[in-house]
């Protein structure tokens, strides 16, 4: 079976999917939709040990060679995201049923847990394959799915979210398929590994250009980089709580995976960064949305909003990482899609426990809720010393990495200015902690009990998994390292 | 076809506009036809011209037909719009001509599709073998992508009680029927061979055009166009709503299980030559179960999202009963 694994890892979830809706009781989907999720957990684990022993896996579906078949390929780069997506994936679904009992209606709960196994399946889909238009169809089931997902919020506003999202989300598919189109038109192929050797030849004509624009707006919109970002503090803020834990942990590292595997594995750096003013362009759009979204968190009253905010701007350090198009640069970005993950995905799921509780998300109502759920704030506050980037936690080692990355290549004033941003995240993330810890409770209101255990167990996974991987950063940075490094060409 | 976009741009009336729309999936599908790509207009004429329009009567009657004046006005979106579009016609300036013969498309994978898929595959169809076999896998994640929206449509818009009042909704239908013997009458007779027709191409996608998605299509208008005249009680009759949900599950199931049992005989996942002992027929066995598990899916997702749609708009009708 464990050649069979790459497959494996999509095929698993996207079963599962259909056959839940045969089972119907909603407790029963939960543990398979659970099993299955962990199942591709698991297969995420080996793989990402086989591809750090043996390098890249090659998988050809159908039993036909590429290019004329579609090819599975492994390297360390897919292995390392789709071990972060079915991972938070897994986290997140242990909590998921005691959440959605109170979100949404019984009869449509099986139809969720369907609904989000097929969005795993697509995320991994995208992820793990190796040929241009599968990207396409995978990505085609995941955004179809999470539309749906978040039009399940209880929030009415949620429709007009995901409706927003629909719009926003299509275009940025269409323009990405108009990009893989042209891409086929010029080389007559469609796997990645043959368009890198065939797209040289054909990279000076204008017919490429457009493709890669093209590609490259299209995936931005999907990241959510601003100023394209419009969608996604709605959709998350709306969506079910569940949903926005998952979501908010993997979607745009799902289009984050993209632009990097089409800038470096396929366009070439040479085409990337030297054809187009791509450095500058994502350089000024990622500081942009570290300040801008960063300030406009500030300003939100409900905790959602916030955090999406400051995901918006995280995507901006993710993206100025990007931008300095060096190996170390790289190395902060694929470090960041980490432990952002791990630090949205333990925010989120702290707010997850508060909605149960509270079933509100106002900061006003938060109002000494640190006396009353001391387990659940505490998360919030290490999930927020995180996000600021403290020492010890996750979003200090990124924070590191980035800046160490910008003083390489000379940028101080960069240095300088990723740190400035750590700043904005304290205003923010403060003015939780303030209204939890240092309000006295809105009068007349009932004093509510701790989160129960099926939350907490997860929100505590998540929050410790962010000071472990803070202090113990081998795993992480030796594989994104070694990641980056083989994207450059560079020998380990 | 371009008349048509303009067209459908300005008209208000959301009547017009649907059939519109519904004559220009048949003029692309025309279209198709004279670039020789018969497979393609075939999708788009049961997808574009056929299965879509029905689903759009069905909106625009639970919406109402005329459109909302616009109150913000769409500068900033016709530049993007101008943007994007001059950016498409920039990139035709390097594109190979049309039908050229050393066009990379035509120099690198295709030739084998062209030469070999008889020899490998069997099917004189090579349409049907570059999608069932050579891509089969793309042709799984579509298939995903149907179930997805079947989904996706129930669990937004399936109204968890019956409405209290069956009888103001018979009454309504039967308000309707009265007005329609003539068509009811004709569609009657249409129904078996529709029916019949949706089989064939299901079957016959080996050898011609055609195939599960289109024979899916076009099934399900059959029965929707049942419950659109007898009303949706009647067609719930014929199919239950757990029936449906069921068979849209299978076909997915079933096409996964194909590439498993694959998997276990010792191929790659999806490879239909080791499924029989010979390579040729296990190619053929595999192409007709997953085309069936294609035509399964389409089919009943197709119905799904009609009778969601329907169901919710008997609903709302019902509830405007009672209200007055």
């Amino acid at each position: 079976m464990l050649v069979h694994l790459p497959i494996l890892q999509v095929i698993v979830p996207l079963i599962a999917a259909p056959a839940c809706l045969i089972l119907r009781r909603p407790k029963l989907v939960w543990l398979f939709a659970l099993f299955a999720s962990s199942l591709a957990f698991i297969i995420s684990i080996l793989l990402l040990q086989q591809v750090m022993t043996a390098g890249t896996i090659s998988y050809e579906l159908g039993g036909w060679s590429p290019p004329w078949g579609i090819e599975y390929r492994i390297d360390k780069l897919n292995a390392f995201i789709a071990l972060i997506i079915s991972g938070i994936s897994t986290v997140v679904l242990l909590a998921a049923q005691t959440s959605i009992e109170k979100e949404i209606p019984k009869d449509k709960q099986p139809l969720f847990y369907i609904l989000y196994l097929l969005s795993l399946s697509g995320m991994l889909g995208i992820v793990t394959t190796g040929d241009a238009f599968n990207v396409f169809v995978f990505l085609e089931i995941s955004s179809l799915s999470a539309y749906s997902l978040i039009a399940l919020g209880k929030d009415r506003r949620a429709l007009w979210a995901s409706f927003q999202y629909l719009i926003m989300g299509t275009i940025g598919a269409t323009f990405i398929l108009i990009g893989i189109g042209l891409m086929y038109q010029m080389t007559g192929t469609l796997n990645m590994a043959d368009l890198a050797v065939r797209l040289p030849e054909v990279a000076e004509t204008r017919t490429i250009t457009t493709a890669y624009v093209f590609f490259i707006v299209g995936v931005c919109l999907k990241l959510a980089l601003f100023p394209l970002h419009f969608w996604l503090p709605n959709a998350y803020a709306y969506a079910p709580s569940i949903v926005t834990a998952f979501f908010a942990a993997t979607s745009t590292k799902v289009a984050a995976y993209l632009l990097i595997r089409f800038t470096f594995s396929i366009f070439g750096i040479s085409f990337s960064f030297t054809t187009l003013p791509i450095e500058t362009m994502f350089l000024v759009m990622g500081l942009l949305g570290i300040f801008i979204a960063s300030t406009v968190a500030i300003y939100q009253d409900n905790i959602k909003h916030v955090f999406a905010y400051s995901s918006v701007a995280q995507v901006g350090y993710m993206i100025v990482g990007f931008s300095l198009s060096t190996p170390a640069g790289l190395t902060a970005m694929l470090l960041h899609m980490f432990n952002h993950a791990l630090m949205k995905g333990a925010l989120f799921m702290a707010l997850v426990a508060i909605m149960y509780r509270v079933g509100s998300s106002k900061i006003n109502d938060l109002q000494g809720l640190g006396r009353q759920m001391p387990l659940t704030v505490a998360a919030i506050v290490v999930g927020g010393l995180s996000l600021i980037g403290v020492p010890l936690t996750v979003g200090f080692v990124s924070k590191w990495y980035l800046v160490v990355a910008a003083i390489e290549k000379g940028w101080w004033w960069l240095a300088g200015l990723v740190l400035l941003g750590s700043l904005l995240a304290v205003i923010y993330v403060w003015r939780i902690v303030e209204t939890a810890y240092f309000k006295a409770p809105i009068l007349g209101q009932q004093p509510v009990k701790e989160a129960p255990m099926a939350i907490l167990v997860p929100v505590w996974l998540l929050v410790s998994a962010n000071v472990y991987f803070g202090i113990d950063t081998r795993f992480s940075v030796e594989i994104a390292a070694s990641a980056a490094k083989s994207l450059f060409g560079v020998a380990q | 076809m371009v008349g048509i976009a303009l067209a459908v741009n300005q008209i208000k009336d959301m009547f017009a506009v649907v059939m519109l729309a519904g004559i220009y999936g048949l003029v692309s599908a025309s279209f198709f036809v004279a670039m020789d790509a018969v497979d393609v207009a075939f999708t788009e004429a049961s997808v574009g011209a056929g299965i879509s329009t029905l689903l759009m009567l069905t909106t625009v009657a639970m919406t109402g037909r005329t459109e909302h004046e616009a109150s913000h006005k769409p500068l900033l979106a016709l530049i993007l719009v101008a943007i994007t579009g001059g950016l498409l016609i920039y990139g035709t300036f390097d594109m190979p001509y049309f039908g050229s013969a050393d066009a990379a498309v035509h120099n690198h994978v295709a030739p084998r599709y062209i030469y070999d898929s008889m020899k490998e595959i069997g099917v004189p169809n090579m349409v049907t073998s570059v999608l069932a076999s050579y891509r089969g896998f793309d042709t799984f994640g579509e298939v995903t992508v149907i179930f997805t929206a079947g989904i996706g449509v129930l669990a937004l818009l399936s109204v968890a009680q019956r409405p209290k009042d069956d009888a103001a909704i018979e009454a309504i239908n039967d308000s309707m029927h009265e007005k329609h013997l003539i068509l009811r009458v004709a569609i009657k007779t249409m129904i078996p061979f529709i029916l019949l027709y949706a089989f064939y191409v299901q079957f016959h996608g080996d050898y011609g055009p055609g195939g599960g998605f289109q024979a899916g299509v076009i099934f399900a208008a059959a029965i929707i166009m049942y419950a659109m005249l007898f009303g949706l009680s009647a067609a719930r009759r014929v199919i239950t709503q757990p029936f449906v949900q069921l068979l849209s599950a299978l076909g997915v199931l079933l096409y996964g299980s194909v590439g498993v049992v694959s998997m276990i005989n010792g191929g790659s996942f999806l490879d239909y030559s080791v499924l029989a002992a010979d390579p040729i027929a296990g190619q053929h066995l595999g192409i007709l179960i997953i085309e069936l598990g294609v035509g399964l899916t389409v089919a009943s997702v197709m119905i799904i999202i009609f009778f969601s749609f329907s169901a919710r708009r008997e609903y709302q009708q019902a509830n405007k009963g009672a209200s007055l």
